[in-house]
């Protein structure tokens, strides 16, 4: 087997744990790559039956057109059921301080958002695209990962995961988060997009876009969110996305790709790593992803 | 292109994480903003020459703080020829489980050797979990070859002490090569202070070390893992049994037998992406139909016709311990294999394997974190298995404790 389909079958074999062992599954679901690497696994997964859990996304309300647009259309011509729930709502529901400072982040706010829905619809496992390559916290999460009624994990108290035999046995009020591309990288995902021919949002390949080029070299895009003062450098660039999270915390990167072969050879060729190319969010300290993930983020 | 899985072993002492940082850092795959971050971290504890290799791995703030690997960490790296996981785990007894769950589903197993100190406790019980585990491929990395002066009588002798020990262990392939991870010397290039040594550098045999795909050649073995019944006005009938060929291979039209049931019936489709395919062999996921409507669910075994397989209630199994908990016989638990789920009571622990010598002592009857026994396990409902030495997919199962849902034990049926 080549390792890409290595790859797709244990993701196939997890998303077919989940449905099996989890009453109210869901999969998260964001309008970027990695989750849409994740429904096309599920496709593979489950028809000509229709997938055993919803497509949930967290609207965060800083997210890119583009990527909702991509969203409605997917769950509709699937035929699927999509959740969406706002952090606005939530912020007004629960009378939370909005994100501050230049580029006010909803990152954060966003697992507040998490648990109300895990909770509305008392989900016992979230499925999500997450992967080991993206940050060393990350690294070290299993595939079946345990969160307690307060959506935290704890690092010190992950059970060992031995071959790939999942525990997903919970008490109510717990959930698992279940990471079925845990082992894949950058590169293998965008050399399975290729391989499958996988549509995606238009912000992964380049066009032109305004943006302000922040003191750190980062080009962060022009939006209603972000009030322009007089000392702001704005360019227009050619550029692209590599990660496709909220507009006030994902940067672009200039590029000059316009198809999937194009990207991965950049991808091949940068010496940047995707999140710290892209994410301001992770910036904040060494701990930064470890401190989210503990707080119930994913 | 091919997927390799490999495990690390050894105390951050013996250089481990320096190794791993060493190969990531050659083979070009750390990006220069975790370069910048590393610096600045080495900086702050006081090594200004090099950045600390170390750091790149241990990926927890209590990691980081005690210096220490406590959990597995996964890291990745491609070359031309091949994907690489490597799971990266912790050397201290204490860690035990941890380095067994990183351990448990990789094809090759680096012990790293302090040259200095030669054959360690830590050699001996790492050795040990590899042969419980089955791997196929031992590479014992005789490290710090800097520090006794590229001495090749040293890297004879530890070569010479661990063939001695690991005799009884029946390993099945044992290679080394003499290194240092912080000169990076065998790691990636040659180095001429080894000149003495004519054999592959670690990442030549990373890139050529044959990967045994020994469930291809077993017999035959599906388990369900999910029922797919849409139950829409044009699927009305259909009932799919989704899940992946653990080993060997199932054809359409063969006879096959469904365990516990007992039940023969033949194999009258077999889809895979939407697709109907004639064959489909280890490691594929698929959906298999089933000529006769019977009661066929999740956890449920498919064997051909012409094939053994165990179905018993009773069986002999080693474990290794992973809860804080300590344990004694006659406690329930739940046994989990793959997919299948039983309810299972501990009858007795006939023997403790001392992991320093792989010799049976007797038990006192209580298990403690970490320690390997040889057990007799009764299960409410018979289990489908084959012993795990001659399958892996089939002979694995971990232990659940009913109250607190916590993976308490990896066992290996005997």
């Amino acid at each position: 087997m080549d390792y890409l389909d290595q790859l797709e079958a244990e993701a196939i074999y997890i998303l077919r744990e989940v449905a099996g062992q989890f009453d109210r599954p869901a999969l998260l679901f964001s309008g970027g790559k990695d989750s849409i690497c994740l429904v096309h696994l599920a496709l593979k997964a489950f028809r000509p039956g229709k997938f055993p859990f919803p497509l949930v996304h967290v609207d965060t309300g800083h997210n890119f057109q583009e990527a909702l647009d991509y969203r409605d259309l997917l769950a509709k011509q699937l035929d699927e059921k999509l959740i969406v729930r706002y952090v606005e709502d939530t912020i007004k529901a629960k009378n939370l301080q909005d994100g501050k400072g230049k580029f006010p982040s909803r990152n954060g706010l966003q697992t507040y958002t998490l648990l109300d829905v895990i909770e509305e619809f008392e989900f016992d496992a979230c499925i999500g695209g997450a992967r080991r390559d993206e940050e060393k916290a990350r690294a070290k999460e299993r595939i079946f990962s345990v969160r307690d009624e307060f959506g935290q994990w704890d690092p010190k108290k992950q059970r060992p995961e031995i071959w790939n035999i999942y525990n997903g046995k919970i008490d109510k009020g717990e959930n698992v988060r279940a990471f079925p591309i845990s082992n894949w990288t950058e590169l293998d995902v965008w050399k399975y997009i290729k391989r499958e021919n996988i549509v995606l949002p238009s912000i992964y390949f380049t066009h032109k876009r305004e943006c302000i080029l922040t003191e750190n070299g980062q080009l962060m895009n022009t939006n209603k969110f972000v009030e322009l003062d007089e000392n702001d450098v704005v360019v227009t660039k050619n550029v692209r996305y590599r990660t496709v999270g909220d507009m006030t915390c994902t940067s672009a990167v200039e590029s000059e790709a316009y198809t999937v072969d194009d990207i991965i050879s950049e991808i091949k060729e940068t010496k940047i790593s995707e999140r710290g190319a892209t994410r301001m969010d992770d910036r904040v300290s060494e701990a930064a992803m470890e401190d989210r993930k503990k707080g119930g983020y994913f | 292109m091919e997927l390799l899985r490999f495990f690390t072993a050894g105390n951050v002492d013996d250089g481990k994480s320096t190794l791993i940082g060493r190969l990531l850092f050659d083979s070009n795959s750390i990006s220069t903003d975790i370069i910048e971050t590393l610096t600045r971290q080495s900086k702050a504890i006081g090594n200004d020459a090099n950045i600390d290799l170390a750091l790149l791995t241990d990926g927890l703030r209590a990691e980081r703080e005690q210096g220490i690997t406590i959990d597995v960490a996964y890291k990745y790296f491609t070359t031309e020829k091949r994907k690489f996981i490597i799971a990266d785990t912790p050397g201290h007894s204490q860690y035990t489980r941890n380095m067994f769950t990183g351990a448990s589903n990789t094809d090759l197993a680096i012990i790293l050797v302090d040259a200095r100190n030669g054959i360690t406790d830590q050699t001996k019980r790492h050795s040990i979990i590899s042969s419980i585990l089955g791997i196929p491929h031992i590479l014992v990395c005789i490290n710090k070859m800097d520090l006794v002066n590229y001495d090749e009588k040293v890297y004879n002798q530890i070569q010479e002490d661990y063939l001695k020990f690991s005799k009884e262990l029946h390993l099945k392939n044992i290679s080394f090569i003499p290194t240092s991870a912080l000169t990076g010397e065998n790691v990636v290039t040659n180095s001429e202070n080894l000149a003495w040594y004519k054999g592959a550098s670690l990442f030549e045999f990373l890139e050529q070390v044959e990967i045994p795909h020994e469930e291809e050649n077993q017999d035959s073995r599906f388990q369900v893992q999910y029922v797919i019944r849409p139950q829409t006005e044009d699927l009305h009938d259909y009932r799919g049994y989704a899940g992946s060929v653990l080993s060997g291979t199932f054809k359409k039209g063969q006879e096959v037998q469904i365990f516990p049931l007992e039940s023969k019936t033949t194999i009258s489709k077999i889809e895979k992406n939407g697709e109907e395919i004639i064959e489909a062999s280890a490691g594929e996921p698929i959906i298999i139909h089933l000529e006769h409507d019977l009661d066929v669910s999740r956890g449920s075994t498919i064997v051909p016709l012409n094939q053994q397989i165990e179905s018993e209630k009773n069986l002999e199994a080693t474990i290794c311990w992973m809860d804080n908990k300590p344990f004694q016989a006659g406690q329930k638990l739940i046994l989990q294999q793959n997919s299948f789920r039983t309810k299972a009571i501990v009858k007795a622990i006939d023997s403790k394997i001392d992991i320093h010598n792989f010799s049976e002592i007797e038990s006192n009857g209580t298990i403690h974190l970490n320690e390997f026994c040889k057990i007799q396990l009764k299960t409410a409902e018979k289990i489908s298995f084959d012993s795990y030495k001659k399958n892996r997919k089939t002979g694995a199962f971990i232990l659940i404790n009913e109250n607190t849902n916590n993976t308490v034990a990896a066992g290996i049926i005997n």
